[in-house]
Parts: structure tokens; C-alpha cells; sequence
């Protein structure tokens, strides 16, 4: 981690480790061992599909949290601290502070994230005493959750670089909902007689982050596989449309006076 | 200052383009991929109306408004596949109107769909009967509800004295029109009638709020039109017969034949032809379809 | 002449102000000044005046309006330019949840120093700046003087030839202002060109080699301290005490002042030793004499509030 970005991630890790963040592991625990000891007592079809919902769906909201709640003050803190001054006078660049800050933020999901998926792995284990080759869509599942929460994180990022903590939590969740309901919005658009308002749908459906894409918690749960080529796909996603809004934080941010 | 923030604006826009650009192509490909997915396992996680009112913290509507679009888009995008059964429409439905239990045009659209038999709808009338009386039932005031239930015994369940009632009941509603007490004078008097079908779709064409509707009423009323027609231009063929000694092939001789003023074509403009048996019939180039079993008196 | 270590020419700064940010003010005007290598540079004014304006400008956390400015000849856009200097905020803030060290360490990465150096560096300057033993402590629990030195330490762990400082004084009682002045003292005798602000005006008599008095964001004046106020004597300050119960003379008791017991009056030189002879008369204790020299607070003073009278803070008209 010689680079510029790599040392300010390292450290934004260390803040969050520090700042106890990581403590949410134990609700999730807490929870995953309820939920087994509580399924067990179900017939073995059902409670693997429970453990395994429930488990990804913690896995998404906790992650969602964690990423909105960190996001959104990843900048902001710095700037109200004024602990930026002294960073920015070192030999650092405004854009390599921003993807440091979001690397060090995907960096703590990623390490959030892997240990709750070991959580996982042991509470199917004890409900279901094996593993299938199926099971394999649950890694999946929680790649393409990841991919989320990068997505999720740079947002929260942008919006940091200029607005409050809560109107910077409004507007990323906002922009969940959005992209999670896109497929509904671009729908209902094209109902409507006006080409020009149907137009309007495509391009905002095109504009918005599409979330859905992301959701295979149903398929792990049923042990479909994923293809391959979705896998591809959702990566590239993920990656340009993050980049993208890096690229606008760092356009907005670079040109900021700092109070 | 301002040439600064140019330069950036111009640094963003070069980044930004091209990467937008990927993003379409990518998100066009995901919905390729996902689209085969879905139509290889239909999933509607929920199909709880009840329990997903409660999870919907207040937002039923907007829900409904969702589940609604989803209903439309799955029939429209499923209709005209070989063998499709519409297994989600019935739940879609079902959850929409469960949220929503005044939204008007998803009882008229389950009416229509869900009781058309295939390949246009999912051949359950039973169905769209439950979803009609649920309807009813939610919205005791409203005559179109009734008047749905009419249609469907006439329609498709052809059990004439269920279906005059129930538009005398729509008649005694507020705002009924007189239109509905006709209906039920008319089918309680006579049963299957061309004026009475030609009166249901006409209403339903004239009302239809979305496309898929409009089509299918449309295509209703060009059947009926066309049996009509046969049915005439089938005595026109016996008495051809008794004239000539031979039945006639098409259309183009009865009119030559001096008793028609203009050659007999079907709704779509084509000229009817006649079968070996004399038995008047639609060209197969005719995009007129006739409904199965055919409804209206019987040839 | 070599390059000079910090060269400024017409840095301007407006603001938006205003609920619609319609109007501009103007915090800092046409600010042209030279500073050359290893020079002690003092930057003064009253609060306001510009002087952290022109520190973040230099620092590119705020875009002048007009001007340019190059440090070490190397223009204050050019990142490279952050090698070679430090900077010390007004009122630091520092990462509470590190150690003392660790933060040393952070900083000290974007350096690209080997880890063994890196290691090095971050002790020798702890013990630099007095914090060897408190090295692994959380920032968290430092008291202000500490939080400066670690400030300091910082500024200079990467041995740049040219430091900023904001205020490097402020809020420290007199012990961690004598470190703070010693420190600024060593980095000098090492040849580095130290700028500073401050509006402890003793605090610069004693070591700059020349300052800049800034107020209202203008320049009001260059020079070493010596050369803004005259070293003219221009009046004698007596300090005295009155035996019990005697009043004090007519004329003395006018311009006199007391001070608990004490009583203290300025006179011209010419009237030094006739105003001793009437103390004398009346059995008063003579506790100091000692002449009085206009000094850079004076100057200041008179500056600050010529500008009070002349206007209200420079306002440049609407925007656009």
C-alpha cells in the first residue's frame, strides 16, 4: 500500500476499527445463532432457505448501513475537523484523498462482509450438518452484494463532498430506492401516451443506479446457479458506474474552497 | 478562475461520456441476461396481499401503483408465446387489488385476461370472477364492477340469468346507465345475442385505458362481426345454388350474381370465400380471427 | 539574486457574502511580498485581516481570485511543491483515535520514505518537539500545548526548507510559548525560512528578521521590526510608591495613574530630572525608570484603528 490512496484507506480502516464499527459483527451473530437454534426445530427443506435469506438479507442492510452511515461523512468529518488542512499539505492530491477514503470504506464492508459470510457458513452448517456444490450461489449472492455496497459507498462519498450528513443520507437513500424500483419507474413511464415522456423513463432508467441488478439473494436461496456472463456484466457495471461518480466527486471537490 | 473550472468540467466530460456510454451497453446486456432468467422460473416472492399491506408501512397505494405496472408489463411482454399459461397474473392481480382495493382498471383488466382463454389470457375464469365479487364487495357503489360480473357469466361462463341480475344490479347503482338495464332486458330475454356482445366490447373498447385491452376488444368485435356475416352470406350461398346448381368459391361471384351492391369483404377488407360445402368462411390471409368456441348463436 | 523562498504577487481573495450571494467582500487585495531563504518572517494583523487567507491560499485550500504565488520557484498549483514545505493550522485538529507516533507515521508515508527511516524520522522528531515519552498516547488525551508540538512535528518530519505556521502561539501558556519560540529559533539557525502570523506582536520583535503588518486585507507595511517604528526615544516612565498618608503633588497627581500601590507617569526626557527632584521632595520610593520606544504594538494600534475610522471592511460593490 505504497500508493498515495492505499495509505489514507489504511487509515480510514483504522479509523472505523477504531470508532468500534466493526461491533455490529456481534448483533449479526447474535442473530444468525438465534435464527439457527430457532430453525432447527423445522424440517430441514425450509430451514436452509430461512438461514440463508435471512443471512443475506442481514448481510445487504447491515452492509447498507454501514456504508451510508461512514459514507456520508467520509469528507465531511474531515473538512469539519479541519483535519484535511494538514493532510492537504502534503504532497497529496485532492482526487487520490477521495478514492483513498473510498477504498479504506469498501475495504472495512469487504472485511465486515467476509466475516459475516463465515457467520453464515457456520449457521447452515449447524442447521443442515453439509455443504452443496449449489451453496456456491451464496458466495455469489454476497459478491454481487458487495458490488452494492461499492456502488452504495461511492455515492455517499459524492454526496459528502458538499452537503451535511443528513441531507447526504436523504439523498444516497433516495438514490437506493430509485435504483432499486427503476425497472417500475421506466414501466410506468411508458404507459403514458407522450413519446417525449417516455423518452424521458428510458433515459432516467439508463441514469440511475439499478440496484436490482444486483439482488440474487432469491436464487442462493434456492441454490440457482448464476451465470457466469451476469457475473462479468455486474462487475463492469459496478466498476464504470463507480468510477463515474468518483470522477464527479473529484471534479466537484477539486474545485472547492475549504472553510 | 472560471478557466480553471472549465478545464475541469472539460477533464470530467471527457471521463464521464465514454463511461456513461458503457454503462447503457452493460445495464442493456444485464436485462438481456436477466429477462431469459426470469421467464425460466416465474418467482413472485410474495404473494401474501394481506401480509404485504402490513409490510408496506403505509405506502399501500404506491405499492399497488407498482404491482399494477407489473401486472401489464408481465401480460404484455408474455402474450403471443406458445404455450404460456400467465401463472403470475393471478397473484399480481391478486396483491394489486389487495393493496388497492379501489383501483378500477386492475378488476377490468383481471376481468378481460384472466377469463380469456389461450393464448391471449390464462383461461381462468373462475378467477376473474373471485377478483370481480373481492371488487364488489370493496366497492359496494360502483355499477362498472357489476357490469364486469355481467360480462363474465354472459361471456365466458354463458350462464344468462347470473348475468342479467348482475346488470340489473349495475343499472340500480348510482350513475348506471341505461345501457346496463338493456343488458339485462336484452340476456334475460334472449340469451347469447349479437347485439348484446357487440354492446360488452364496444363499451370495453370505448373505455379501454391501455393498449393490450384496446387490442383485444377490437379483436372481439371484428368476430363478431365477421359471424355475423357469415351467417348472412351463408344463405346468400343456398340461394346462389338454387340459381345456379352450384355453390359459389368467392365473394366476387355472389356480387356479380347482381344480388349484392358491393363485394362482401370482412372486417380487415379482405373478401369473404366459400367452402366445398357452400358454407361462407374467411380467407386464411385474413388477419380476423374468430373466437373458439364462437360465441353468439351457433352455425 | 537567488530565488526568493516564497514570492506573492497581487493575491486577491473575494467572497460571496449574502443570503442570495450577491455580494462580494473582499478579505484579502493585491497582496504582493517577498520572503527570501532562511529568513524569520512574521505575518501580522488583527483578527480578519487576511492572514489565514493568504496561508490556505498558499496551501490550495482555497483559489485566489487574481494573483499567483510560487514557493521554492515552484508555482503553488504544482503538488511537487508540498515536498518542500510544512504547514501548522490555526487550532490544529489531529486524528484523536492515533497515537502521538502513529500520526507521525501517516504523514510521514507520503513521503515514500523506506520503513526503517520512516521509523527513525518519527523519533527523532517526537524527541525534537519534547513528546519522546508521550509517543504512544492517544491524540485524544493530549492537552493544547502538547497537540501544537505534535502540530509541529509534523510540519517538519519530512525536513522541508520552508514552514508555515498559523498562530503557532495561540492558547499555550508561557512554557509551551517558550518551547514553541525555541523550536522556531532551532529551525532558523538551521537555515529554514520559517513564516509565520501572529498578532503576539512581542512574539515577533523577538524573532523575526522582518515582518509584514496586514490589516484589512491590505499591506500596510514591510520591514524589519526595526525599520516600521523608529527607535526613537519619545518619553521617560517613572514608577513609584508614596509613603503612607502623603499626598501626592499637584502637578504629578494630573498625569499620574496608580496602579495598587504603585504609581506609574510618563514624562518627556527634558523633564525627567526636575520630576525625580519633586518625588524626592516629597519622600517618594523611585522604583524604575526606563525610557519608552514606540513599539511595533503601537504602530499596529494606529493602523488598526486609522482603518476603523477610514471605512467599513473593504467591500467591492455587487458581484458581477
Amino acid at each position: 500500500m505504497s500508493t498515495i490512496p492505499g495509505v489514507v484507506a489504511i487509515n480510514t480502516f483504522r479509523e472505523a476499527v477504531r470508532d468500534r464499527v466493526l461491533y455490529n459483527l456481534i448483533f449479526f451473530a447474535l442473530m444468525m445463532i438465534g435464527a439457527s437454534i430457532l430453525v432447527g426445530e423445522i424440517s430441514i427443506g425450509i430451514s436452509r432457505l430461512v438461514i440463508i435469506n435471512l443471512g443475506l438479507s442481514a448481510i445487504s442492510i447491515f452492509g447498507l448501513v454501514m456504508a451510508i452511515f461512514i459514507g456520508v461523512g467520509l469528507v465531511h468529518k474531515e473538512i469539519e475537523k479541519r483535519t484535511l488542512y494538514t493532510l492537504l499539505s502534503k504532497p497529496v492530491k485532492r482526487w487520490e484523498f477521495l478514492v483513498g477514503k473510498f477504498g479504506g470504506l469498501l475495504l472495512t464492508l469487504t472485511v465486515n462482509t467476509a466475516l459475516m459470510t463465515i457467520g453464515l457458513g457456520a449457521a447452515l452448517y449447524y442447521v443442515s450438518r453439509s455443504f452443496l456444490r449449489t451453496d456456491a450461489s451464496i458466495l455469489v449472492a454476497v459478491y454481487f452484494i458487495l458490488l452494492e455496497l461499492g456502488l452504495v459507498t461511492a455515492l455517499a462519498l459524492f454526496f459528502s463532498c458538499f452537503s451535511s450528513p443528513m441531507l447526504s443520507t436523504l439523498f444516497t437513500l433516495g438514490l437506493y430506492v430509485a435504483g432499486i424500483f427503476s425497472t417500475d419507474i421506466r414501466d410506468i413511464g411508458m404507459l403514458t401516451r407522450s413519446p417525449a415522456t417516455q423518452a424521458a423513463a428510458r433515459a432516467i432508467y439508463y441514469l440511475l443506479p439499478n440496484f436490482h441488478n444486483f439482488n440474487a439473494i432469491t436464487a442462493a436461496a434456492h441454490g440457482e446457479s448464476i451465470p457466469v456472463s451476469l457475473i462479468w456484466q455486474n462487475t463492469a457495471y459496478a466498476a464504470s458506474y463507480v468510477v463515474l461518480v468518483l470522477a464527479a466527486a473529484s471534479a466537484v471537490f477539486s474545485g472547492r474552497d475549504l472553510k | 478562475m472560471t478557466g480553471r473550472s472549465h478545464s475541469r468540467s472539460l477533464r470530467f466530460a471527457l471521463v464521464a461520456i465514454p463511461l456513461f456510454l458503457a454503462i447503457v451497453l452493460l445495464q442493456t446486456r444485464i436485462d438481456a441476461e436477466t429477462r431469459t432468467i426470469a421467464q425460466q422460473k416465474e418467482e413472485l416472492l410474495l404473494r401474501s396481499g394481506p401480509l404485504l399491506k402490513k409490510l408496506s408501512l403505509g405506502y399501500d397505494s404506491l405499492l399497488a401503483d407498482i404491482y399494477w405496472t407489473r401486472a401489464v408489463q408481465y401480460y404484455g411482454s408474455r402474450v403471443g408465446n406458445v404455450g404460456e399459461k400467465f401463472e403470475l397474473l393471478w397473484p399480481l392481480l391478486d396483491v394489486t387489488t389487495s393493496l388497492d382495493p379501489k383501483l378500477m382498471v386492475a378488476y377490468r383488466f383481471g376481468a378481460i385476461f384472466l377469463s380469456e382463454p389461450a393464448p391471449m389470457g390464462a383461461d381462468r375464469a373462475d378467477l376473474a370472477v373471485e377478483l370481480v365479487k373481492r371488487g364488489v364487495s370493496a366497492n359496494p357503489d360502483d355499477w362498472r364492477l357489476e357490469s364486469d360480473l355481467g360480462f363474465l357469466y354472459y361471456w365466458h361462463l354463458k350462464k344468462y340469468p347470473e348475468a342479467a341480475a348482475a346488470y340489473l344490479e349495475a343499472s340500480k347503482k348510482k350513475d348506471g346507465p341505461v345501457l346496463m338495464k338493456m343488458m339485462a332486458a336484452e340476456v334475460a330475454a334472449k340469451g347469447n345475442s349479437f347485439s348484446a356482445s357487440r354492446a360488452i366490447w364496444t363499451e370495453i373498447f370505448q373505455t379501454a385505458q391501455d393498449p393490450s385491452t384496446k387490442k383485444n376488444a377490437l379483436q372481439h368485435l371484428q368476430s363478431l362481426q365477421a359471424q355475423q356475416d357469415l351467417l348472412a352470406l351463408d344463405k346468400y350461398s343456398e340461394d346462389y345454388r338454387k340459381r345456379t346448381g352450384r355453390y359459389p368459391t368467392t365473394a366476387r361471384e355472389i356480387y356479380e350474381s347482381g344480388v349484392l351492391s358491393g363485394i362482401p369483404v370482412d372486417p380487415a377488407g379482405i373478401p369473404y370465400i366459400f367452402g366445398p360445402d357452400g358454407k361462407a368462411q374467411l380467407d386464411p390471409k385474413s388477419s380476423v380471427v374468430l373466437d373458439k368456441p364462437s360465441n353468439g348463436p351457433p352455425r | 539574486m537567488s530565488t526568493p523562498a516564497i514570492e506573492i504577487q497581487g493575491l486577491t481573495k473575494d467572497y460571496a457574502v449574502g443570503f442570495w450571494r450577491k455580494q462580494m467582500r473582499r478579505s484579502l487585495d493585491n497582496l504582493t511580498l517577498q520572503v527570501q531563504e532562511g529568513e524569520a518572517f512574521g505575518f501580522l494583523g488583527p483578527n480578519g485581516a487576511g492572514k489565514t487567507t493568504t496561508l490556505k491560499i498558499l496551501m490550495s485550500l482555497i483559489f485566489p481570485t487574481a494573483g499567483t504565488a510560487r514557493v521554492r520557484g515552484r508555482s503553488i498549483d504544482d503538488v511537487r511543491m508540498h515536498r518542500e514545505i510544512g504547514y501548522l493550522p490555526e487550532q490544529p485538529y489531529f486524528y484523536d483515535y492515533l497515537t502521538a507516533r502513529e500520526l507521525l507515521d501517516y504523514y510521514a508515508r507520503f513521503f515514500g520514505y523506506p520503513a526503517a527511516e520512516r521509523r527513525q524520522r518519527v523519533a527523532l522528531f517526537l524527541e525534537r518537539v519534547g513528546l519522546a515519552s508521550a509517543g504512544n498516547v492517544q491524540l485524544r488525551k493530549f492537552s493544547k500545548g502538547m497537540l501544537q508540538r505534535v502540530g509541529i512535528a509534523q510540519a517538519i518530519v519530512h525536513d522541508p526548507q520552508v514552514i508555515f505556521l498559523d498562530e503557532p502561539m495561540s492558547g499555550l501558556d508561557p512554557v509551551g510559548r517558550r518551547e514553541v519560540r525555541n523550536i522556531i529559533l532551532d529551525l532558523k539557525r538551521q537555515g529554514r525560512t520559517v513564516f509565520f502570523s501572529t498578532h503576539i506582536l512581542s512574539d515577533a520583535e523577538m524573532l523575526c528578521d522582518r515582518v509584514a503588518v496586514l490589516v484589512g486585507g491590505k499591506l500596510q507595511g514591510v520591514g524589519a521590526p526595526g525599520e516600521i517604528v523608529s527607535m526613537e526615544v519619545y518619553a521617560m516612565e517613572i514608577f513609584f510608591e508614596m509613603r503612607s498618608g502623603r499626598p501626592l503633588p499637584g502637578a504629578l497627581a494630573a498625569h499620574a495613574t496608580k496602579m495598587g500601590e504603585r504609581f506609574r507617569v510618563e514624562v518627556p526626557e527634558a523633564q525627567l530630572y526636575p520630576t525625580l527632584e519633586q518625588l524626592r521632595g516629597c519622600e517618594a520610593r523611585i522604583l524604575s525608570v526606563a525610557p519608552l520606544r514606540p513599539t511595533l504594538e503601537d504602530y499596529f494600534l494606529k493602523l488598526v484603528a486609522r482603518d476603523k475610522a477610514n471605512s467599513l471592511p473593504a467591500e467591492v460593490g455587487s458581484a458581477r
